[in-house]
């Protein structure tokens, strides 16, 4: 696409979502590129250009606009979120007991999974090193957690029932029967927030009369990179803001076929002396199937694209910390990488 | 000149012989994608620099290997703590506007129940 006076700002600023592809992904805004522009960095333009909208916000998901920040960035923070916020998980299980159908590996592997509500920054990174010499971990690294449950016959069970919620104590075992135990002083510092798994209805195992299971586990502080249990985000996604224009006035019947192409709530037709003509009403609410472009008359009504800096954040968190709290950890995730680096180069200069 | 001996490198510079101080390449150790495009975003924006890119070299290794080329005899060091510097500065300014906007958007959700 050739840089003409109508298309520079289009290219500069619009993902063009074509019938056989999408085109003009790339940031091209850097000094040189453009004749007459100067883009050069520059905090001021940045600041004034920047903003956060929050749409929604409640204590397991929040969606929030970011706007005039490029895609590289971003992406670091949704990367971020994914893999480098720290949470607590259990990552070293000690069965003392294990007579159920569930194999040990599989069944440790489950409970690594289970999402632990405690404060990561308030935990340290346990040292790898020496681990045989201090295997149990301090007070200040790691969360000892207990499961011990024996499945016993229901006396009180009427003799021809078949249900095992009647016939049956402890058959499953649920999240809730983990314990929390307490080591060294931390019952004093955290004795008003309840150390355990978040969720208290996550089915372990199964059991029947006279198996039992009696475990002992240690979380540990880790990140999403290292093992996908530490992730803090159910998921953390973007997208970018739709964007659809209509190059012609579309009225009738047409119009009617048009609406259908696109999300619910996208067009909308209004009644303008007797025919019904479509409408832009909310392009954000589009998924961009570009079902439009698949029928003839129509693919040239319409054009569509995306605002390349405008990006709709949507994170899930797993219920161990707040979405908006992982999105700050996130950012400071991302200042303490640049810090680190400057703080290398501070000191091989020096030398 | 090359990272701490005796721990893990974090940073190091490789300089062909001969070639002035502007155009080095850096390997960056633990690093990927996360940092690496993003500085690279930065560092593109500064207009003395005539070159910048990145590459993992082996998916399976965590390092990162930065170019940066620059013009009129800078060194290379300069862009690359200048970008560092930007980027902890953009992510500063995007950290004071999330939290002041999270604060305000929950305290528009308390008015209605009072």
């Amino acid at each position: 696409m050739a840089a003409s006076m109508e298309n520079v700002e289009e290219i500069r600023n619009r993902v063009i979502l074509g019938e056989f592809g999408v085109t003009n992904v790339h940031t091209t805004d850097f000094p040189g590129n453009y004749p007459g522009y100067d883009d050069t960095w520059n905090v001021e333009k940045f600041q004034k250009n920047f903003r956060i909208d929050v749409v929604h916000l409640d204590e397991n998901s929040m969606e929030f606009d970011m706007v005039g920040i490029d895609a590289a960035v971003a992406n670091a923070f949704r990367r971020i979120l994914l893999a480098e916020v720290p949470t607590m998980a259990t990552e070293k299980v000690f069965i003392y007991s294990n007579t159920s159908i569930v194999q040990d590996e599989v069944l440790a592997h489950r409970l690594g999974l289970i999402p632990i509500k405690a404060d990561p920054r308030l935990f340290e990174y346990r040292n790898s090193g020496e681990e045989s010499a201090e295997e149990e971990g301090s007070e200040i690294d790691t969360i000892q957690l207990q499961l011990k449950i024996k499945c016993s016959r229901n006396p009180r069970a009427s003799k021809d029932s078949s249900d095992p919620r009647e016939l049956y104590l402890n058959h499953m075992v649920y999240s809730k029967d983990i314990k929390w135990v307490p080591i060294g002083n931390q019952a004093d510092v955290f004795a008003d927030c309840c150390i355990g798994p978040v969720h208290d209805d996550i089915l372990i195992a199964q059991l029947r009369p006279g198996q039992e299971l009696d475990i002992v586990m240690h979380c540990v502080k880790g990140i999403g990179k290292d093992h996908a249990k530490f992730s803090p985000v159910a998921t953390a996604s973007y997208r970018l803001l739709p964007e659809i224009t209509l190059l012609e006035v579309v009225e009738g019947e047409k119009a009617e076929r048009l609406k259908q192409c696109f999300s619910r709530g996208v067009i909308d037709l209004e009644d303008i002396n007797g025919t019904k003509v479509a409408k832009v009403v909310n392009s954000r609410l589009d998924t961009c199937s570009r079902e439009v472009l698949r029928h003839s008359d129509l693919k040239n009504v319409v054009k569509l694209g995306r605002v390349r800096d405008h990006f709709i954040f949507t994170v899930e968190s797993t219920g161990i910390l707040p979405p908006d709290v992982l999105v700050t950890e996130a950012i400071k995730v991302l200042m303490a990488k640049c810090q680190r680096f400057l703080n290398e180069l501070d000191s091989t200069v020096m030398e | 000149m090359a990272g701490e001996g005796e721990k893990k490198a974090v940073l190091e510079m490789v300089q062909a012989d001969g070639a002035d101080e502007g155009c080095v390449t850096f390997v960056l150790h633990d690093e990927d994608h996360t940092l690496g495009n993003s500085l690279r975003y930065m560092i593109m924006k500064n207009a003395d620099v005539e070159f910048c890119g990145y590459t993992i070299t082996h998916p399976s290794e965590s390092k990162i290997n930065f170019r940066i080329q620059t013009r009129g005899g800078i060194p290379a060091a300069e862009p690359l703590r200048r970008g560092l510097n930007e980027l902890s500065d953009v992510c500063q300014h995007v950290l004071n506007t999330f939290q002041a906007r999270v604060n305000e958007f929950k305290e528009r959700q308390e008015q209605p129940m009072e």
